[in-house]
């Protein structure tokens, strides 16, 4: 009875870190530059394309592969943000949405385009494989390995945007444009900065899912919904709001769908309802 | 016979005339969206058999017409099926991956009169939705009812738990797989129905796990979540080589082996068709494929081949007449030889009759492959034979 | 017959351009009789985006879970058609009130929220809907759709493979629908709506008889929506799941503001535009059509921000 509840704890806690892996992207894009990126999925798409390629047919490693696909997932940002996102700054949100869903269009028949429509899979390394024994319990070794990336990740975050004079800059440029321009701030670059470090965190996210959840050219919308339950409830611009959301959401989905598996389908939504209902602007939101 | 002979010598009168025209066939699939790679596949195998066979039959040259659904949307398909018998004036409706829109077509075949040739889409009552309509795919109560009453006589197992997909063909799955283990005297002790899109299954391999089954039963759509739950089976500690864990052939789809890896070893599938089928017709056939496709075919890819086999051998028949009675009436009761083993057309339900293959995952020269351990042969859709008595 | 007199009456003055808008909607029938099937189905989204534009454009409510009443409109419809009355314009009005219904309760709790959680509550609402449905397949039909819907003939004519019927149907009643919406437009409601609107921010200095005023508009707006739904069960016969899905919530906002959010014309120019685009497109490339719609969008945005009718309009009172 107990090694079930610790089991449901430790599964859903790992469905949700992936969650919020695939979500924090969204939440530095759209709580700090205030920008709605639909298309935000796409770019997790681009990072785990390139970790598929690069594990199976370049013959890298996964490790390896996990950098590559924040970079791709960054690089690609920083061409499109350059070229396209960067003049719908100032333009209305549904103007936004309506480009970014043009966006996500292309990309989706682009993947379908350059690697087939068909389920991709990648090669973990046999140390991720398999299920690692503690406490007289056995827990997967990739889910114990997800958990330990995305808190790596979160850390990593919030001490860059929290703690270093990179962060001040980048959240002074972002939350009073004119303020920050007349303190010597080269906003326009903070802008360019903190949307590629949105791409590259999807990226990275969309790489560490092909192994639980797969990856086809569908991917750029399969996830959509559930990534921005995460942003929202956690609270726009939040780090450690998204953490705790995707955390909360991953842990009571699992434990419904295993106490109660009939209400399985509606509990992740149910949640979320309740939650905004309570809490508007989500747990750690300012607005 | 009779009506055979009639149909052959009106045939031949008509045959003459009609050489220099064409025959239109309009294909519906779901060419985007989450069923993309099914209709991907059994589109390029009706390209291969086009290729294979040349472009005309019965002195008839033939035009495709292709339409994209998007994924299910019924309200689009029959528009679809409207606009193609309509607008491009064509004889015969062929594709059609998923139940809702191949019934909402089914109105258009049976208000139009054409020949509809459903391909893929499953449920067993579609072919009643139009007298003109047959099926080259197969029914989910045939292989999940065949593989249930083979899991207590043949498998040895007893006690087993059920876990489907939430939703209309999961719940046809269920339903027969436990008619068959159950008549054949095995006991459900549990089942449990998880959503439809369901990402991580933890939660409901560990409640099967509870009850300690000797065997477990499991429906999942294709795509990514056969290897998302083969995992989860393999990290709750399931193993399939001794807890027996059976499913319909998507389980053990080759992405779903590539994505499992050895944890998807003993994995028990019922199938009407697999790429490692060990005959000459299905090692040509797959040679072909992969010349054309450069994968292998699966499941979709036969259900296009034969029933553009279908097609072209009842257009042969009606020496190219294509009005939707004669072709339905030349379909009714054709046998060949499919790259799936001998198959037929049941002339009272239209509907396939075909072998049902179980099979097992082994290693085979060092790659994951189906082994076929057992076969049942001419299982018909055993929804309708109930219906009948 | 007086109150329709009064109703027509009460109209604001027509423009030239949009009486020969109409007018020209009835062209397909003579220039593209083998469309009518697709331009039945345009003017069911038109009606759908609409209904949208109403709550969208003019009360600044965007929802996410559009299709919820949609979809309450279709099955409702295909229900009554299935165990009832087959008659359509008994079931259309039936559908009507129960979207209306379910509309006016839902408004009580959507028009408390703004922002990200008013677009995420209505996405829910919506999804938790689309998963009822689909667990009580016993009633609906679950994934498989709902089987067994037979409409009788409207007004003696028969629904046709054409799709004459169906478009004569879809377009009368689009019609109807557009001229009430321009009433309630230009009606006190409308005006309020749209103050509202701008003053957004200000919401909970002007308090709660802005929050009923945008209950009013939320209910009509479902009433609509649900009008649209059952005009799609009934002249295709058929109802999925499909119709409460995100993706339809999802088409008809991206239709609306391609069209141009908070302009009578927007969503039904929006509509014929997507829907046009889409079959051109797909028809000729059935497997990458995405990316021309997609390239379509982006374009929308770059060229003509606010929408195809508002970026226009800018051009034009630039040009000035």
């Amino acid at each position: 009875m107990l090694g079930s509840i610790v089991g449901v704890l430790f599964d859903g806690l790992a469905y949700g870190m992936l969650l919020f892996l695939l979500s924090v992207g969204l939440s530095v894009t759209l709580g700090m530059m205030n920008f709605v990126n639909l298309a935000h999925c796409s770019f997790a798409m681009v990072g785990g394309y390139a970790a598929v390629w690069l594990t199976g047919r370049a013959g890298w490693p996964f490790l390896a592969a996990l950098p590559a696909a924040f970079i791709a997932g960054a690089g690609v940002s920083l061409v499109l943000e350059r070229m396209l996102y960067r003049r719908l700054y100032r333009a209305s949100d549904l103007d936004q949405c309506l480009f970014t869903i043009g966006i996500a269009f292309m990309s989706v028949a682009a993947a379908a385009y350059f690697f087939g429509t068909v389920q991709q899979s990648i090669d973990t390394p046999r140390w991720l494989e398999g299920t690692v024994a503690a406490f007289g319990m056995r827990f997967s070794a990739y889910r114990l390995f997800l958990i330990v990336a995305s808190l790596a990740v979160a850390a990593l975050l919030v001490w860059a945007l929290e703690r270093t004079r990179f962060g001040a800059r980048v959240r002074a440029a972002v939350d009073n444009q004119r303020m920050a321009r007349g303190l010597g701030i080269d906003v326009d670059r903070a802008f360019m900065i903190t949307f590629a470090l949105g791409g590259g965190l999807a990226g990275l996210g969309g790489a560490l899912a092909v192994a639980m959840i797969g990856l086809d050219p569908g991917f750029a919308f399969t996830y959509l919904v559930y990534v921005l339950i995460v942003v929202a409830v956690g609270g726009l611009g939040s780090i450690g709001g998204s953490l705790a959301a995707a955390a909360l959401l991953g842990i009571s989905d699992m434990a419904g769908k295993y106490y109660f598996p009939w209400l399985g389908a509606f509990l992740i939504y149910l949640v979320m309802v309740g939650l905004l209902m309570w809490r508007p602007a989500g747990l750690f939101g300012k607005r | 016979m009779k009506k055979l002979a009639v149909a052959l010598t009106v045939a031949a009168l008509y045959a003459g005339q009609a050489a220099a025209q064409t025959v239109k066939i309009g294909i519906i699939l779901p060419y985007t969206g989450q069923f993309a790679d099914g209709a991907k596949q059994m589109d390029d195998a009706i390209k291969l058999y086009v290729q294979q066979h040349g472009e005309s039959v019965a002195g008839k040259k033939l035009e495709f017409v292709r339409k994209d659904t998007g994924g299910i949307a019924p309200a689009v398909a029959k528009r679809l099926a409207q606009e193609l018998v309509v607008r491009e004036q064509v004889d015969i409706l062929a594709g059609f991956l998923l139940t809702p829109n191949a019934m909402a077509a089914g109105d258009v075949s049976a208000e139009a009169k054409k020949f509809m040739v459903v391909m893929n889409a499953a449920t067993s009552i579609i072919t009643t939705k139009s007298p003109y309509m047959a099926r080259t795919s197969l029914t989910t109560p045939q292989l999940n009812e065949s593989l249930g009453a083979w899991a207590v006589k043949k498998g040895g197992l007893h006690k087993v738990y059920t876990m489907v997909s939430d939703y209309g063909p999961g719940h046809d799955a269920e339903q027969a797989f436990q008619n068959g283990f159950k008549s054949a005297g095995g006991e459900v002790i549990g089942s449990v129905r998880f959503p439809p899109n369901n990402p991580d299954f933890a939660a409901f391999v560990q409640r099967a796990k509870d009850q300690n089954p000797e065997g477990i039963f499991v429906f999942v759509p294709g795509g990514a979540q056969p290897a998302a739950l083969g995992k989860a089976l393999a990290e709750r500690g399931i193993d399939a080589r001794k807890t027996k864990v059976m499913g319909q052939l998507e389980l053990a789809s080759e992405e779903a082996r590539k994505a499992m890896g050895d944890t998807a070893l003993g994995i028990i599938t019922s199938a009407h068709y697999d790429d490692n089928l060990d005959s000459a017709r299905n090692r040509e056939f797959v040679k072909a494929y992969n010349g054309l496709a450069g994968r292998n075919p699966n499941f979709f890819a036969v259900g296009g081949y034969d029933g553009m086999h279908l097609i072209y051998e009842a257009l042969k028949k009606t020496g190219g007449k294509t009005d939707g009675q004669a072709l339905v009436d030349a379909a009714k009761g054709m046998k060949w030889e499919s790259p799936r083993g001998p198959i037929a057309i049941d002339p009272e339900t239209r509907d396939i009759v075909q072998t049902v293959y179980i099979q097992r995952v082994e290693k085979v020269g060092g790659e994951l492959k189906n082994v076929v351990v057992d076969k049942v042969e001419n299982v018909k859709d055993p929804v309708k034979a109930r219906m009948k008595k | 017959m007086a109150s329709a007199s009064a109703f027509f009456a009460g109209q604001v003055r027509w423009h030239a351009a949009e009486v020969a808008f109409w007018l020209a909607t009835l062209l397909p029938f003579v220039a593209a009789p083998s469309y009518l099937s697709l331009a039945s189905q345009i003017a069911i989204t038109a009606l759908f985006a609409l209904s949208l534009d109403l709550i969208l454009g003019y009360g600044g409510l965007v929802s996410l879970g559009h299709a919820a009443y949609f979809g309450v409109g279709a099955y409702t419809a295909g229900l009554l058609s299935k165990h009832w009355l087959g008659e359509p314009l008994t079931g259309l009005a039936i559908s009507a009130l129960v979207a209306g219904v379910v509309g006016y309760l839902s408004s009580h709790v959507i028009v408390r929220f703004r922002h990200l959680a008013l677009i995420m509550l209505t996405l829910g609402f919506g999804l938790l809907l689309f998963e009822a449905a689909n667990s009580t397949s016993a009633i609906t039909g679950g994934a498989d759709g709902l089987q067994g819907v037979e409409i009788s003939p409207l007004l003696g004519f028969k629904f046709d493979l054409y799709g004459r019927t169906a478009y004569a149907y879809s377009l009368a009643v689009l019609f109807l629908c557009f001229l009430a919406c321009r009433r309630v437009i230009h009606s006190p409601l409308g005006l309020a709506l749209r103050g509202i609107r701008e003053n957004a921010q200000r919401m909970p200095a002007i308090g709660a008889s802005s929050r009923a005023h945008l209950r009013k508009a939320y209910t009509i707006a479902a009433v609509m929506a649900g009008i649209a739904g059952a005009l799609l069960t009934q002249t295709t016969s058929t109802v999925s799941l499909e119709t409460l899905s995100f993706g339809r919530s999802a088409d008809v906002l991206v239709i609306l503001i391609l069209g141009g959010a908070g302009r009578l014309y927007g969503g039904i120019l929006g509509a014929i535009l997507y829907m046009v685009a889409r079959d051109q497109f797909s028809g000729v490339n059935p497997q990458y059509w995405y990316f021309w719609i997609g390239l379509l969008l982006v374009a929308v945005v770059m060229f003509l921000p606010n929408g195809v009718l508002g970026g226009a309009s800018a051009l034009y009172k630039k040009r000035q």
